[in-house]
């Protein structure tokens, strides 16, 4: 067991456990909490991946934005004390159940499929995560849905606005 | 590390996102959960795009084959944070209307 494959490992079980923890802790704000931990681990993924652009931009936008976001939006409500009525044990079950159909059918699709075999991910090394070569191909041959992206930043913002005012 | 290794850590998280959404009756929780679903997407795209670089690397190693990989997922940030912003305007309007964020609640306003 090298240390990537305990550091996989041990990422991995983080991010499930605190997965987990983000459905079953009643207090919105430890939600919040678990689901910047289990943010925390999937960055750790993409550090062991050598993808280092994403790695950064998804703990600067996901951890350090968005869930501040949150954060706002669950005080300002006063959400701190739980509140909500909780659903029946049985809906809770049934929506357990679901869940796990779904994870156990594409779990067995994935391992009766032949094209998946021995198929094995380049880790720690490989250019492609890094910013230079992730810009070039980002301003050449993907410019046109970076551009589209800005006027779907300025229309989210104006939306925003607009759904918020308090007329 | 095979591939199927990130495969099923992806869908667990996906799967563990599916739960909070179905399960869940607090409007920003349900959200929190489909942010889930979005980043267990991301890394198995990284995932995916480092198979095929680590692949292709052996004709020629200075190619940049799975790059589309992770420039999609660069996207799916973008669209993910202005729906963010959307999505907590219009919790937070409902919220100065009806004073509930409960869905069940929240759905009896379709009339």
């Amino acid at each position: 067991m090298s240390t990537t494959d305990i550091l996989f490992y041990f990422l991995s079980a983080l991010a499930i456990f605190s997965a987990i923890m983000v459905l079953v802790s009643r207090n919105p704000v430890h939600s919040v909490l678990w689901l910047i931990l289990v943010f925390f681990a999937i960055s750790g993924h993409y550090i062991l991946l050598n993808a280092q652009f994403l790695a950064i931009v998804n703990l600067i936008v996901y951890a350090g934005a968005i869930m501040v976001l949150f954060l706002f939006v669950i005080m300002l409500m006063n959400l701190n004390a739980e509140t909500e009525p909780q659903k029946h044990m049985w809906m809770k079950l049934a929506g357990v159940i679901s869940g796990g159909c779904f994870l156990m059918v594409f779990v067995s699709l994935v391992r009766q499929a032949t094209d998946m075999q021995n198929k094995s991910v380049l880790m720690k090394t490989g250019d492609i995560g890094l910013i230079k070569n992730l810009g070039k191909a980002l301003f050449s041959d993907y410019v046109v849905p970076f551009e589209i992206s800005s006027v779907l930043f300025l229309s989210a913002m104006v939306g925003a606005v607009v759904i918020g005012k308090k007329d | 590390m095979p591939i199927q290794y990130y495969i099923y850590l992806c869908l667990t998280l996906f799967s563990i996102g599916i739960i909070g959404v179905l399960t869940r009756r607090n409007a920003i929780i349900v959200f929190m959960c489909v942010e889930l679903m979005l980043n267990a997407v991301n890394l198995l795209l990284v995932a995916f795009s480092k198979m095929h670089h680590g692949v292709a690397l052996g004709s020629s190693p200075t190619t940049m084959v799975g790059i589309e990989g992770q420039i999609f997922v660069f996207f799916i940030m973008v669209v993910a944070a202005a729906e963010v912003s959307v999505g907590l305007a219009i919790i937070v309007m409902m919220y100065r209307n009806t004073h509930s964020v409960d869905i069940n609640f929240l759905n009896r306003l379709k009339n």
